[in-house]
């Protein structure tokens, strides 16, 4: 039953799963990670995305990714919104926000769900794209073309995230408001606004992560149930706010769960994210990567 | 005894009595069908309010208790063909125990993270049930009723008021809780838990009690679930609506008084059945997620806010 080449195999597409999940994680990697929403609603606006992806796909013939690029912008729009939302009636109110807020971003999942389920139905959704349901052979291995698409725009989306969160003058501005923010407020900075932008930057870059969802396999509208366990999952692990952390920590989960898959089979999946981020929790709660003791 | 407590005794008399006469009387079986899951919910809300509303750690783990009540009664029935009540008890015992752990869970984690984890467990103890053969496996199990015992004529009634009785147990607990030194020591360590440490109060010692007494309730009350359904599969007895529901149950009604959860849950278990009847399921999830968002954006403590909000004003009023 092991094999050597299976093993191989796992761990090539889990590399690849996981910069895919990566690619997922890292709008929560900046809203949970740098400042510290408790966003579980994060998934749901994932597979509303895909499904928007679904839609130019299917209704104007646009490339996923390509559509991916059209909803950032409202995406980004959204973040900016929802941010909004959350700051006046949680955060300005100060006591147990994180506790109502995780109450609030649940029924704003639940309400995405069945808004969802109401215009598309509860049947699985996918777009059509020259790269979906071709595969690249490599020696014995055989690589679908969609998750090397996947893992060549994670790869891209994380190195643009890093870049802009260290070189760019809002990008600095995002990670000082994540590390002091009454420091910023004495230097005459309104941290209010810059979060607010960082949640938009967090909520556009789902845009593109939910246009790899689709492509790398089929929707369905409770999807982000499952999503809620892998990227918080990324997220702790990699250490709230580390964005190279993010995706090494995705990579670490692909594997898993593809061996896993391999060797105990496809129903104890859905366990390997949510036992991972227990045993993150339990025993090193400041992630692999951590930016606080 | 208190005048209160004799209120409180009578008035939980009063509707036992008055659930069991309408068992009694009641020839269509749909008000027992329809009672019994909004009875579920008072009990489910009411006991997730012990840890969640007084304590203040936000457990999303209730399916998790919820479904292991299920499967504890199903793996019972199918191997040893238990009774009911052996059932529940049983439910019980296994539901102090992962209370156990989940308030050992505590020492490590708190708000977000705790909540975060009570979800991670949810969907590992499905994993593991769905990998079970014996009891059914993904596919899920059917489960024969036995005979029913006198004085009732069918199953569903029974359980119904099986489930009266929980609830009234439930409640009663909560009450004691609220009114005794563990509700406000539990108050304390949810207003500032380093603060009530420091002052002396046994803030380990008291979130095991109220992770083990929320959690032995909530799968006492997925117990006889098994047997009302006659069925079981992981996906829907570990389904996260119960956890969402249950939760927002509790914050609609308020968890500064024991009968917050209760008022949220007759309102919001009330307005789902009418739902899944008159209009579709899907339709009864939209309301609950609006419900959510609407009270805990507007009316963050909940109905009991609300109300002592207007009595303060108008006692303002009259000064």
């Amino acid at each position: 039953m092991f094999s050597f080449d299976l093993l191989l195999d796992a761990v090539v597409i889990g590399v690849l799963l996981g910069c895919f999940y990566g690619a997922v994680s890292l709008g929560l990697s900046v809203s949970f990670g740098l400042l510290d929403v408790p966003h579980v609603a994060h998934p749901a606006f994932l597979v509303l995305a895909s499904y928007a992806v679904y839609f130019l796909n299917e209704h104007y013939a646009v490339d996923p990714l390509v559509a991916g690029l059209l909803i950032t912008p409202v995406f980004f729009l959204l973040g900016l919104v929802a941010y909004r939302l959350y700051y006046e009636t949680f955060e300005k109110r100060g006591s147990d926000a994180a506790v109502r807020g995780i109450a609030f971003f649940f029924g704003v999942a639940f309400i995405i769900e069945v808004l969802i389920i109401l215009q598309f139905g509860v049947d699985q959704r996918s777009v059509t794209a020259d790269y979906i349901g071709r595969a690249w052979r490599l020696g014995d291995i055989r690589i679908p073309y969609r998750l090397l698409v996947a893992f060549a725009v994670a790869t891209a989306l994380t190195v643009l995230l890093t870049l802009y969160l260290s070189r760019t003058f809002m990008g600095r501005a995002i990670r000082a408001v994540a590390q002091d923010q009454e420091a910023l407020r004495l230097m005459g900075a309104n941290p209010i606004k810059i979060k607010q932008w960082a949640f938009g930057i967090a909520t556009a870059v789902l845009g593109i992560a939910g246009a790899l969802l689709i492509i790398v396999a089929p929707v369905d509208p409770t999807l982000d149930r499952a999503y809620i366990g892998r990227t918080f999952c990324v997220v702790v692990m990699a250490g709230l706010g580390s964005m190279g952390g993010t995706l090494v920590a995705a990579i670490i989960l692909g594997v898993a769960e593809t061996i896993v898959l391999t060797m105990f089979g496809a129903s104890w999946a859905p366990a390997i994210s949510f036992a991972m981020l227990l045993g993150v929790l339990a025993v090193r709660p400041q992630g692999l990567f951590g930016r606080r003791s | 005894m208190t005048r209160n407590s004799i209120a409180f005794w009578t008035g939980s008399t009063v509707f036992l009595v008055a659930v069991f006469v309408m068992t009694q009387v009641v020839g269509n079986q749909y008000p027992f069908f329809a009672g019994y899951v909004i009875l579920q919910f008072i009990a489910l809300a009411v006991a997730w309010s012990i840890l969640g509303g007084y304590a203040g750690y936000v457990n999303f783990g209730t399916s998790a208790f919820f479904g292991v009540g299920v499967y504890a009664a199903v793996f019972l029935v199918k191997a040893f063909g238990a009774p009911l009540p052996l059932q529940i008890l049983a439910g019980a015992a296994i539901g102090a125990l992962m209370g156990f752990a989940l308030g050992l869970l505590t020492l490590r984690m708190q708000g977000i993270f705790f909540s975060i984890a009570t979800i991670a467990l949810t969907i590992i103890i499905e994993t593991t049930i769905t990998n079970w053969r014996y009891v059914g496996g993904a596919a899920g199990i059917q489960i024969q009723r036995p005979a029913v015992t006198a004085p009732f004529d069918n199953y569903v009634q029974m359980l119904f008021f099986v489930q009266a009785l929980l609830v009234v147990l439930a409640v009663a607990i909560s009450r004691y809780i609220q009114n005794s030194w563990i509700g406000r020591g539990l108050q304390a360590l949810r207003d500032d838990e380093l603060a009530a440490e420091c002052t002396g109060v046994p803030t380990l010692r008291l979130k095991l009690l109220a992770c083990v007494i929320s959690g032995a309730l909530m799968c006492a009350v997925g117990a006889p679930a098994a047997m009302y359904l006659q069925y079981a599969d992981p996906a829907s007895a570990f389904n996260l609506n119960y956890s969402v529901t249950t939760l927002a149950m509790s914050l609609i009604g308020g968890t500064a008084h024991w009968s917050g959860p209760i008022i949220g849950a007759i309102l919001l278990g009330t307005t789902q059945q009418l739902l899944t009847v008159t209009i579709s399921s899907e339709v009864n999830v939209l309301v609950l997620g609006l419900m959510l968002v609407l009270f805990v954006v507007g009316a963050p403590e909940g109905i009991i806010g609300l109300i002592r909000k207007l009595r303060g004003d108008r006692k303002e009023g009259e000064v």
